[in-house]
């Protein structure tokens, strides 16, 4: 009986049948990685909700309140229990929490953030399939990155726990720093493909074996 | 490639921005008493300022929010960023007042 459930939880039928944006990049991303070094990889389906409020009103406390807060200034992160809150905007958030706390998988992250914001202004928007998130991990990724990406990605001025939305190979991406050597790249879902084949093209030279 | 300081999101690249013409144009208080010249003004004609230059910019990647600028159109100078809706400060360079009750050169042929 507890199978049963379990099973319908997770096997609605729909979940075998989604595919993510980078999926047939899967085979590229795994010949391309080596480990510790520069390692790739997609973390699809992520629940995600794109939050419009403002902080300082009463709807933003409710929502802070079931998020975990709601970070104040840009490339602020606020994470609590596998829920991170990332800054977008002086209004503008976006909820990341594992797959399984979207509702079709019986989650109650969503339906939560909505009664929250209740008759309040603004809005909670399921943004599940906006983006996919890749994780670019190693001692190199930073320099992967820096090929295609403006911003100051010295340890020094980009710390750990921080994201920015930014351009990364010209493709609006938001970078979020989620360890020391760790970093989140989330691009709309029509550019994973282009984006994904990017960073491996960016990690080539890393992970290739060291000409004598 | 102009370095812009986003009043949210700090010094970012140009190609980050997206621009959004001449700043402090004010929507007609009364657009149904204007006649079709006037009409044509407020919506096309725009100042061609040499030096100092009011505009507006959106940070489209970031955080997508509108600001004001003044820039120098012949140094590129970033000299002021500010937030919609206040005044440019200086006030009195070519470009940061209102559309401008002048006519056109040529408008009265």
């Amino acid at each position: 009986m507890v199978e049963t459930a379990a099973a319908t939880a997770s096997n609605n039928g729909v979940r075998e049948a989604r595919r993510s944006p980078a999926a047939h990049l899967a085979g590229t991303f795994e010949a391309a990685s080596l480990a510790g070094v520069a390692e790739i990889k997609e973390i699809p389906f992520q629940t995600m909700a794109g939050i419009r409020v403002q902080r300082d009103s009463d709807a933003g406390a409710r929502i802070a309140q079931v998020a975990g807060g709601l970070p104040a200034t840009c490339g602020e992160v606020v994470e609590r229990d596998g829920v991170s809150v990332l800054w977008l905007g002086p209004a503008e958030f976006l909820v990341i929490a594992p797959e399984n706390a979207h509702e079709s998988l019986g989650g109650d992250l969503l339906p939560a953030l909505t009664e929250a914001l209740g008759d309040g202004q603004g809005q909670v928007v399921d943004l599940s399939a906006n983006r996919t998130v890749f994780e670019l991990s190693g001692t190199r990724a930073r320099d992967v990155l820096e090929k295609g990406c403006s911003l100051d990605l010295h340890p020094r001025s980009f710390k750990a726990g921080t994201a920015l939305s930014t351009e990364i190979g010209h493709i609006p991406a938001i970078l979020w720093k989620s360890g020391e050597d760790t970093f989140q790249v989330l691009p709309r879902a029509s550019f994973a493909d282009f984006l994904g084949r990017w960073l491996v093209d960016g990690m080539r030279e890393f992970a290739s074996p060291e000409v004598p | 490639m102009l370095l812009i300081s986003c009043p949210n999101c700090g010094p970012r690249d140009e190609t980050e921005f997206h621009y959004g013409g001449q700043a402090h144009v004010a929507y007609p208080e009364d657009p149904y008493a204007l006649n079709d010249r006037e009409w044509a003004e407020y919506l096309f004609y725009r100042d061609n300022t040499k030096g100092a230059y009011a505009e507006r910019w959106v940070h489209s990647t970031g955080c997508r929010q509108w600001f004001n600028m003044l820039r120098d159109t012949v140094s590129y100078e970033i000299q002021a960023v500010y937030p919609m809706g206040t005044p440019a400060p200086g006030g009195s360079a070519p470009g940061t007042t209102a559309n401008t009750a002048q006519a056109p050169e040529g408008a009265s042929k």
